[in-house]
């Protein structure tokens, strides 16, 4: 019986970054635990339309398919998610497949995220340990505190914080929530901490952390739970802090 | 701090906000509110405000400056934003949102508002209880008031909220959330004030007192 039950999705495709969005809707045969990302590869397999036509197989990004990497992030009925962990029996059919439209789309479902990585390199969010003699060991860091940056640690730059964000678009240049909370994850960590007025300083230059508005979308969007508006609050204090200094200072540290 | 100028800017807009503009929100407020004392209290109250000493100064560097930069940098950072609470209709969005759709109608309001009485009042009107109860006897008048009063005290309690995530003040949710009640709170008050007040300038036997 299950042979006969149909899925039904409607699918926002776009031929080249610079060509119109247009839907194309699809049929496919229901199979028990099937996700967004194995319908997808259905339609791959045989791309013909609800209408019977042969068509262009959907394109869509994808690498870990365990809601690990982030590429498989698209908008599924309205809501920005990653399409591997999308259960078919999640959701209310049709299923609307759509690109995350913040970011420039490349072809039907795939984004290019390109600008959430050069926000990290702004923020320089990574720990500098290479030298040209060996540095030895790092201090030490605390098993508590470990345990707590893990939280942060799980972000993997999927873009639906920026989606859900009003304030990430083309009338701002804000970097968005994830590139702030990495900022609190390095600066944490006893070694970068040695670096941290300068992402600060790189938080506190243009698109920086000041854009954010408050809606606080990004952390009830988030998939990996991460606390976003703690991290940017904290860090609305330590550039608060970062200010006094620079300017009633006398070091610049 | 060049380099920093968005950042300084937004700061300095947020904390504009509380003060010194959210501190004259709230005397105004209470000036106003010698209304509901009948037309005699208002006047008075009114005239000791406008007798001041270098009361000009008073209101250009407390007043005038501050909500035009208020006003100017506030419709920049509107520009910014696009609303999408249809999508994502959580509390806090719906807050980003309607703290802008307020922002915008104070602009509106307060620039008419200061047309209708200071500059009156700088070309020889007098600033009393009649000339309010004046303006409010329309009832177009009254409405756009009301949501003027409303909007403004909506924005600084919901400004004050942000003002404290903003500089570093409240972080953890829980102080959010503790901020979140706080400021409804400020807003119910500041509304009841400035209703009551309002209200006050369209009782007639409020007038004769």
């Amino acid at each position: 019986m299950s042979e006969d039950k149909q899925v039904r999705f409607i699918i926002t495709r776009q031929d080249s970054p610079d060509n119109e969005p247009y839907t194309e809707e699809f049929n496919l045969t229901y199979r028990p635990n099937m996700n967004v990302i194995s319908a997808l590869m259905e339609i791959r397999r045989n791309p013909v339309n609800a209408e019977g036509q042969e068509t262009s197989p959907v394109v869509w990004d994808m690498n870990c398919l365990e809601e690990v990497c982030g590429a498989c992030s698209m908008i599924i009925n309205g809501k920005p998610q990653q399409s591997c962990t999308a259960l078919v029996d999640h959701f209310e059919q049709p299923i609307k497949l759509e690109p995350m439209r913040t970011f420039p789309v490349v072809r039907d479902l795939i984004v290019d995220r390109s600008q959430m990585f050069d926000s990290l390199k702004k923020v320089k969010a990574w720990i500098p340990i290479d030298g040209t003699y060996d540095l030895g060991p790092g201090p030490r860091m605390a098993e508590n505190k470990r345990q707590w940056a893990y939280e942060l640690s799980k972000c993997m730059t999927c873009g639906v914080c920026l989606e859900a964000c009003p304030n990430v678009n083309d009338n701002s240049d804000f970097m968005g929530p994830a590139p702030v909370s990495l900022v609190r994850l390095y600066n944490a960590h006893p070694t970068g901490e040695m670096n941290k007025s300068e992402r600060l300083e790189a938080l506190m230059g243009e698109g920086g952390i000041e854009s954010c508005g408050n809606s606080q979308n990004c952390v009830e969007v988030c998939p990996k739970g991460i606390p976003l508006t703690t991290s940017i609050a904290a860090l609305n204090r330590d550039t608060s802090l970062q200010a006094f200094k620079n300017f009633f200072g006398s070091d610049r540290a | 701090m060049a380099e920093n100028r968005d950042f300084m800017n937004r700061r300095l807009h947020s904390l504009l906000g509380v003060i010194p503009i959210g501190i004259f929100l709230i005397q105004h407020l209470t000036v106003n509110f010698f209304a509901t004392r009948g037309a005699e209290a208002f006047n008075a109250a009114a005239h000791f405000m406008e007798s001041l000493p270098y009361r000009i100064f008073l209101e250009i560097f407390i007043i005038f400056l501050p909500i035009l930069f208020h006003a100017i940098y506030g419709l920049y950072i509107v520009f910014q934003g696009k609303s999408n609470t249809t999508r994502f209709g959580f509390f806090r969005n719906w807050m980003f949102l309607i703290q802008r759709i307020t922002g915008v109608y104070l602009l509106i309001f307060i620039a008419w508002h200061v047309w209708q009485t200071r500059v009156q009042a700088s070309l020889g009107a007098d600033v009393n209880y009649d000339m309010m109860a004046d303006i409010l006897s329309s009832s177009f008048m009254l409405v756009f008031y009301i949501i003027g009063v409303l909007s403004a005290t909506f924005h600084f309690s919901n400004g004050l909220w942000s003002f404290l995530v903003s500089w570093g003040i409240t972080v953890t949710p829980r102080s959010q959330r503790i901020a979140t009640y706080a400021t409804a709170v400020i807003f119910v008050a500041l509304s009841v004030v400035g209703m009551s007040a309002l209200l006050s300038f369209i009782n007639p036997d409020l007038a004769n007192m």
